[in-house]
């Protein structure tokens, strides 16, 4: 529990690389509003699993490199990651005695926690909303949540992070 | 940990960390004072960009290797007939060139220069659908600059809206924050072709309900707004609507550039001082050389 492998590091920086490349990809129009928020899924689930080494802070330094990757404005998805950071260092305990299906309401409301913000902020910077489609990828991650966790736990396990 | 921390730690972290952000994105949105920043950690960040593209040039790697021997003789072909096509345009251009500046000679009009071009590949798209923008691989290592003009074989693309050193970040003339003056091929009349954010569709804005404007006109860039050389090709009005309750026509133009699937696009320089000696021979391509 004390002593932290810097190898653990780089293993949870390799799964960030991961999801931001994810988040990067390109989709075809028709589906582009179907991506998965892997970044923030990603910050849940390292919060979850281990609070005493990742924190609102890492949360922040991997939304800001996502602002960058993104070309949003400079601080959006930081502010957003961070605040859903806090959120789930606030209730990680509670989320870790959850099953899946619970999991995945609650990752559901944080991811549009997080549309929210980025999209209020968004439109602050000039561009405009249409309707409720900005919450499809919190449906879509919540869907996936699932997934993400189990093949997250197994690279935890399997490289002993702690 | 000490279960001490647990309590005030995050919190008092988590409300500097939000301060900071926020302290970002006011002077982001206000100014240009945190570019140096950005442009720094996208210079760390490229390589996520080039592992986005990998399955992309992979598949088109593929698909070359896949295609037949026939198919190959075929596009040969073609394109030996339309070089000799577009070969003899030029000649009849290098005749109607020189006429042209004899005759600005005459009238004492400023000469038109030709632009320089740099050939660039796409290595990705900006995934917000709310932003129409694409990455490419020249940055201001190859004299790439701010306000830099795109184009692709069809048309006028956008322009150069953030460049780090070995990438730059170029908005499409669809994105709903892009305008560009342009004017109408046949009679020279002036509009502005604004982006609305829907992929392949411009508004042209405020045309007065009596102008003569038709489907099927070509809008070329107009160089009014000192960013774009003059008449490259921008988009063909697809639809005009003649509304007599508003005071202005409703008037939509389809892009000419394929905006989401050219891979291969050209920036052209318009800013001399900053291009000359940068340009290693092999991107560039000087403009109106009919060589293969």
């Amino acid at each position: 529990m004390t002593q932290h492998s810097p190898g653990g590091l780089m293993i949870i920086l390799g799964t960030f690389i991961v999801a931001m490349v994810l988040s990067q990809i390109p989709l075809p129009v028709i589906l582009e509003w179907w991506r998965p928020e892997f970044v923030a899924l990603s910050v849940i689930y390292w919060i979850m699993a281990l609070p005493q080494r990742f924190g609102v802070g890492s949360a922040w330094l991997v939304g800001l490199m996502l602002d960058v990757l993104k070309g949003s404005v400079l601080g959006i998805n930081a502010i957003s990651l961070t605040i859903i950071a806090f959120l789930t260092l606030q209730m990680h305990k509670k989320m870790r005695m959850y099953p899946l299906w619970q999991q995945a309401i609650v990752v559901f409301l944080l991811v549009v926690v997080n549309q929210f913000i980025f999209y209020w902020f968004q439109a602050l910077a000039g561009t405009s909303a249409l309707g409720f489609t900005f919450l499809i990828p919190a449906v879509v991650s919540a869907v996936l949540w699932p997934w993400v966790f189990v093949m997250l736990r197994s690279i935890r396990r399997t490289f002993k992070i702690s | 940990m000490k279960p001490i921390f647990r309590g005030g730690l995050p919190r008092l972290s988590f409300f500097l960390l939000i301060i900071i952000a926020l302290g970002l994105l006011i002077s982001d949105y206000r100014g240009d004072s945190v570019r140096p920043v950005r442009s720094a950690l996208s210079v760390v960040l490229t390589p996520i960009q080039w592992l986005v593209d990998i399955p992309t040039s992979i598949a088109d790697d593929i698909s070359t290797v896949l295609l037949e021997r026939a198919v190959l003789i075929k596009d040969n072909n073609q394109l030996r007939s339309s070089s000799i096509v577009l070969e003899r345009k030029v000649q009849q251009m290098m005749v109607l060139r020189a006429e042209n500046i004899r005759l600005r000679e005459l009238l004492n009009a400023s000469a038109r220069v030709d632009d320089t071009v740099l050939l660039t590949e796409l290595i990705g798209v900006n995934p917000d659908p709310f932003q129409h923008q694409v990455i490419l691989n020249k940055g201001s290592e190859d004299g790439v600059f701010i306000g830099q003009p795109v184009l692709d074989a069809g048309g006028v693309m956008g322009q150069v809206v953030e460049v780090s050193l070995y990438t730059n970040r170029t908005m499409l003339v669809t994105d709903g924050r892009h305008a560009l003056p342009v004017e109408v091929v046949r009679n020279g009349m002036r509009a502005i072709a604004l982006g609305n954010g829907s992929h392949g569709e411009l508004d042209i804005t405020h045309i007065p309900d009596n102008a003569d404007i038709r489907k099927g006109d070509i809008l070329v860039t107009s160089a009014l707004g000192e960013r774009f050389p003059y008449g490259y090709p921008l988009a063909k009005v697809v639809s005009v609507l003649r509304d007599p309750s508003r005071k202005f026509m409703i008037v939509k133009a389809k892009p000419l550039a394929r905006l989401n699937n050219s891979r291969y696009v050209l920036m052209v320089g318009s800013k001399p001082p900053v291009l000359v000696g940068v340009q290693e021979p092999i991107n560039s391509v000087p403009e109106e050389e009919g060589q293969p």
